[in-house]
């Protein structure tokens, strides 16, 4: 089966595959055990809470920086963008600008003034001067919510690439595959806590960054160092000048329009509201660092997505759209098929297993924080009503990773073949409508209620969830989750549009409808602490 | 330690909204605010703005400038450089008129200068 598939790609021999999985192996395996010896070294010091939620808040802002770059550049960022510019060429782009510009979000608006006034999730921010329980419990569950398709799109990832480096194609291998993945990730956050994760995801970000780059230069230095004839080259090979311009994906009707704007939209304002990369401002001792972590993963992600509009219309190029397309894997085989191109089996070893590391590291990153929400907010906030020690604390976010790592291999298994980077902007459309608005009304409004908190967590959840169900993503169209059957009443594949600003309207009508005043003691501590970092969260000695 | 969204520290008989209604901590909120809301109204309106154009004006977003270069790439690596310009600004701004001032009330309310029982504190400021 792989054979017939690598017969089209240029200059390669399909005997070379066979030597070709081996080293892939190799040089997973070889990642893998590297990560597990870090993890193991930096879990000797988790005790506390504070420890495994936060790492003891002991990482520096670059590091932290890194790691947020790391947590970002997940799999959709690689595969799936890259997939996504060759394939449909321009509005392929717009990911990458959706992706970047939503950090202005999370600099000015968010990172800082979260580090200030919580302690490991986003509703200790959220609940800090609304009634804890009834808030706590919404924003649990939109962030399980948020991580578990957040995990979806990473784990479909992992199926396609394996698909593709083993030559996998039956249902059964792929899943065998993912379900390996997702015990190795089970492993590394039992192990290893937020510590051990964020040094994973340190690694893998310098490696995904320093791969990329080489791939970006090997590519430019085939067109002499100038972008244009690369464009030019990208739109000879794909017969259509179109390739370069926008509305080839997106342009075709006035519903896949205003489908392109839901996306806009949903991309720019979920970054700021992803509950993983939230909790990431808390593994840094200070608000200043937070800031500088922003910073730091600003640069490193503009300059990634820089590079995969080179390797997007790279991969058009040299590889060709239609053998990405007919390649196990699809769409998100684009960039180790590229590499492949380049570098021969070697440099797709290299790139699958940096690849590989990411959605391992990616999916280790969600699985801690759905956990960690879990533990701290529904148990110890909600069951155990603040009686609950940290040692049972930390025993209950550990099993809950247990439990979240088999719903993630399930739910994996069957978004197998989903493009990742459209997967993800789902995600980030259920975190812009369940979380943005309270973030920013808890922060900026002082009038701001409990009822308008949960009208907008619930409202936007529930309306972000049921369109994306009643969509051509789930039903009805050539791509559905579900095959042969028509549901899709909504005609949009991203929610974003709609569900967004209902739950921006719904806080704001929720609370002028409350008859209950929230105390003004707490806000004014808020807003106090918010912005002078008073009383924050110190790191943790040893 | 399970629930406590608020430690406990030097700052819980501090009352905050006294430190609320200072000039001083007014006038950190008024610098923070004029420069966040106007900044994210501005690169969300030119974001905005970019992906209307490239939803539905895509002729103009095709025209090309030089080579294959054309209007579309153009703008959206504009995007990258707004993007980069305003992290590099907003954390000048903040390290010059922000963070000085944030220091000095944090210190403050550590010095106790607004505790609700007991005698303020003096010359704990530097």
């Amino acid at each position: 089966m792989s054979a017939t598939v690598f017969a089209s790609v240029p200059a390669v021999n399909v005997a070379a595959l066979k030597d070709t999985t081996l080293l892939n192996m190799g040089i997973f395996a070889l990642f893998v055990l590297v990560t597990m010896v870090i993890v193991f070294r930096a879990s000797r010091n988790n005790k506390t809470a504070a420890d495994y939620y936060a790492a003891g808040r002991s990482f520096t802002g670059s590091q932290n920086g890194t790691a947020i770059a790391g947590d970002y550049l997940s799999a959709a960022s690689f595969l799936g963008i890259t997939g996504a510019i060759a394939i449909n060429g321009y509005d392929g782009f717009l990911y990458s600008i959706g992706f970047l510009v939503a950090w202005l979000v999370a600099l000015l608006l968010v990172a800082e003034l979260l580090r200030n006034t919580g302690k490991f999730t986003m509703a200790d921010v959220l609940s800090f001067r609304l009634r804890q329980r009834p808030v706590r419990i919404a924003a649990a569950l939109s962030t399980l919510a948020v991580c578990f398709f957040y995990l979806l799109a990473q784990m479909a990832g992992a199926g396609s690439l394996i698909s593709l480096l083993l030559g996998i194609s039956d249902w059964g291998g792929q899943a065998l595959v993912i379900i390996v993945v997702g015990a190795l990730m089970i492993m590394y956050v039992l192990i290893g806590g937020m510590k051990g994760t964020t040094w994973v995801q340190i690694i893998k970000a310098v490696l995904l960054i320093c791969g990329a780059a080489v791939m970006t230069l090997w590519v430019l230095s085939i067109y002499g160092f100038n972008l244009s004839n690369l464009l030019g080259s990208a739109a000879e090979a794909a017969n259509n000048p179109n390739v370069l311009n926008p509305g080839l994906q997106y342009g075709k009707s006035e519903t896949t329009k205003l489908d392109f704007m839901s996306l806009g939209l949903a991309l720019v304002l979920g970054t700021a509201a992803l509950p993983h990369v939230l909790m990431r401002f808390y593994t840094v001792p200070t608000a200043k660092e937070a800031r500088k972590s922003v910073v730091w993963s600003i640069w490193l992600i503009g300059l990634f997505y820089l590079f995969t509009l080179v390797l997007g219309y790279g991969a058009a190029a040299l590889v060709g759209a239609d053998t990405i397309k007919g390649a196990p894997g699809g769409v998100n085989s684009a960039a180790p098929l590229l590499a492949f191109h380049l570098g021969g089996p070697l440099l797709l070893g290299f790139i699958s297993a940096v690849a590989f590391a990411t959605i391992l590291a990616v999916v280790a990153g969600l699985t801690i924080t759905a956990a960690a929400s879990f533990a701290h907010d529904i148990y110890a906030n909600v069951i155990a009503k603040g009686q609950a020690d940290a040692g049972t604390e930390v025993k209950v976010a550990r099993r809950t990773v247990v439990v979240i790592g088999v719903l993630a291999i399930l739910g994996g298994i069957f978004a197998n073949g989903q493009n990742v980077a459209f997967l993800v902007a789902l995600a980030f459309a259920v975190a812009a409508s369940a979380n943005l608005p309270t973030i920013v009304y808890s922060l900026f409004w002082r009038k701001f209620t409990t009822q308008g908190a949960v009208w907008s967590m619930y409202g936007g959840l529930a309306s972000a969830i049921i369109l994306i169900a009643f969509s051509p993503v789930v039903s009805g169209a050539k791509t559905s989750m579900i095959q042969g059957a028509n549901f899709a009443i909504f005609p949009l594949s991203n929610p974003g549009i709609v569900s967004i600003p209902l739950a921006f309207f719904l806080g704001w009508l929720g609370t002028v409808l409350d008859k209950r005043k929230e105390d003004a003691a707490k806000q004014a501590e808020m807003e106090v602490r918010s912005l002078t970092g008073v009383g924050a969260e110190k790191a943790v000695d040893h | 330690m399970g629930n406590e969204a608020q430690p406990a520290d030097a700052t819980q008989s501090v009352d905050f909204q006294q430190v609320q209604q200072t000039e001083q901590f007014r006038e950190l909120r008024r610098r923070h605010r004029s420069f966040v809301f106007p900044m994210a109204v501005a690169f969300l309106l030119w974001y905005f703005g970019y992906v209307l154009l490239a939803d539905y004006a895509v002729g103009f977003m095709s025209t090309k400038l030089w080579g294959n270069i054309n209007v579309g790439l153009v703008l959206g690596l504009l995007q990258f450089a707004t993007t980069f310009g305003i992290t590099a600004w907003y954390v000048s701004y903040s390290n010059r008129r922000l963070d000085p001032i944030a220091a000095e009330i944090r210190n403050e309310i550590e010095g106790h200068e607004f505790d609700t029982h007991g005698q303020p504190v003096k010359g704990v400021r530097q």
